[in-house]
C-alpha cells in the first residue's frame, strides 16, 4: 500500500506520462527489479507490443543489457528503486567505456516519510552514487513536473548520450505504509 | 596444472568461431577475451575488459535486439559465477538466438590460479538446465565443440549453454584493443547502424 502525498485513493497518471515519453523515444528493451512505486509503469510495459519488459534478478544486469541492447540497434530504460542502485556499481563503469545510451528511472525509498530505517542508509546516498559513477541526476518530486522531467532525462539520454538518472521522490509516489 | 583429457582453450574458441559467419561474439573478462582476438580479430567480436559478470547480459541484450542473428557468448567460470542470475533471467527470456559457451578450468586464471567454485560443488550446467535453459550440456571432446559451433547458427531453438572443461595452462596473452567504443561503434557499423 502505497498512501499517495496529493490524491490518497486515485490511482496515480504520471507513469502513464512515463510510458509516453519512452514510447515517444522509441525505447524497446525495459529490464526491471520490481518496485511497488514502478508497479503501474511495469504493467503497462508488459503489456505493449512495442517494448519488451525483462525481469532482472539484480540491477547490475539491466546496465549490461542495454549495452548489448544499443550495440544491436535498441534504446533501452532501466527501472529500480533506490536500494538497486548500489548493486549497479561496477556495472556502470561500462557506460562512460562504451558510450551507450543510459536512462533509469529510480524510485526513492528512505526520504520523505520513511517507515524503515533500512532503506536511509541507500537512499540517502543514491544520488551520490550516481554522480561519482559519472551519471547525471534530475528529480521529479511531484506529478505535475514528471512529464517535463522526463523529457529532458530522455533527451540527453539518446540525443546527447548523457547518462542520466531520473530520481521519482518518495513524495511523488508516496511513502510505503506498513499495516498489521 | 594441466590434466590430462582437457581441451585446449585456444584450439576450442577458433573452432567456435571457424565458420562464424554473422555471429557476434562476446568475450568475458579474462582469457575468454583473449582466446577471442587469438582465434583472429573481427568487426563483430565485443571484447570485455571489464563489467565481470555481465558477459551473458550483453549477450541477451544483443539477442533480443537482433533475433536473426546468432549471438555467442564466450566466457569463464569466474566470470559466469559472478553472473549466475543472469542464467535465470535469459531462461526466462529464452532468446532463440542466444548461446552461451563457459570455458572452464575451474580457476581464476588471471589472478593466480585460485580455484573456483566448479572446482568442487557448483554445476554450471544444472544451474543453466534449472534456469529453464534445457539445452545445456557439459562439453568433453572437440567433437562436441564442433556440434555446439553447428548449433550456434540456429537462430530459432535456443537458448543454449555448454559448459567446456578446459585445462588450466597458461597461455601467452593476446590481447584485444581495449577501446570501448571502438569497439561497440564496430559491431553497430557491421550491423548497419549508423554513428548517433
Amino acid at each position: 500500500m502505497h498512501a499517495h502525498a496529493e490524491a490518497a485513493d486515485t490511482v496515480p497518471n504520471w507513469p502513464d506520462d512515463i510510458f509516453a515519453t519512452l514510447q515517444r523515444f522509441d525505447v524497446r528493451q525495459v529490464p526491471y527489479v520490481p518496485d511497488a512505486g514502478h508497479s503501474k509503469l511495469i504493467q503497462r510495459v508488459l503489456a505493449s507490443s512495442t517494448m519488451r519488459g525483462i525481469p532482472l534478478t539484480t540491477e547490475e544486469e539491466g546496465v549490461a543489457l542495454l549495452a548489448g541492447a544499443w550495440a544491436g540497434g535498441q534504446r533501452g530504460a532501466l527501472l529500480m528503486q533506490s536500494s538497486g542502485v548500489g548493486n549497479c556499481i561496477n556495472m556502470l563503469s561500462l557506460i562512460p567505456i562504451l558510450r551507450f545510451p543510459f536512462l533509469t528511472l529510480v524510485t526513492m525509498r528512505g526520504e520523505w516519510g520513511e517507515f524503515n530505517p533500512w532503506q536511509v542508509p541507500m537512499g540517502s546516498t543514491t544520488q551520490g552514487v550516481f554522480e561519482l559513477s559519472g551519471v547525471q541526476v534530475l528529480r521529479a518530486s511531484n506529478a505535475a513536473e514528471v512529464p517535463a522531467v522526463l523529457e529532458a532525462a530522455a533527451s540527453q539520454a539518446y540525443n546527447a548520450l548523457t547518462p542520466t538518472a531520473v530520481l521519482l521522490s518518495q513524495r511523488l509516489i508516496g511513502a510505503k505504509v506498513f499495516t498489521k | 596444472m594441466s590434466k590430462a583429457n582437457l581441451l585446449d582453450r585456444r584450439q576450442v574458441v577458433s573452432t567456435l568461431l571457424a565458420n562464424r559467419k554473422d555471429v557476434v561474439a562476446i568475450g568475458g573478462l579474462g582469457a575468454s577475451t583473449n582466446d577471442m582476438c587469438a582465434a583472429g580479430d573481427h568487426a563483430r567480436n565485443f571484447y570485455l575488459w571489464g563489467g565481470m559478470g555481465g558477459a551473458a547480459m550483453i549477450g541477451l541484450g544483443l539477442a533480443l535486439a537482433q533475433p536473426k542473428t546468432p549471438v555467442l557468448v564466450i566466457t569463464g567460470d569466474g566470470e559466469m559465477l559472478m553472473g549466475l542470475g543472469s542464467l535465470a533471467t535469459i531462461g526466462l527470456q529464452k532468446p532463440a538466438n542466444l548461446s552461451i559457451a563457459v570455458l572452464d578450468n575451474e580457476a581464476y586464471g588471471e589472478t593466480g590460479g585460485q580455484t573456483s567454485h566448479t572446482s568442487a560443488a557448483a554445476d554450471l550446467v544444472g544451474v543453466a538446465r534449472a534456469c529453464g535453459i534445457k539445452d545445456a550440456c557439459a562439453i568433453s571432446t572437440m567433437a562436441e565443440v564442433e556440434a555446439f559451433a553447428k548449433a550456434v547458427h540456429d537462430v530459432s531453438a535456443g537458448p543454449r549453454f555448454a559448459n567446456v572443461k578446459i585445462d588450466s595452462a597458461s597461455l601467452e596473452r593476446i590481447l584485444p584493443t581495449r577501446d570501448g567504443t571502438y569497439i561497440l561503434n564496430r559491431i553497430r557499423g557491421d550491423l548497419g547502424f549508423q554513428p548517433i
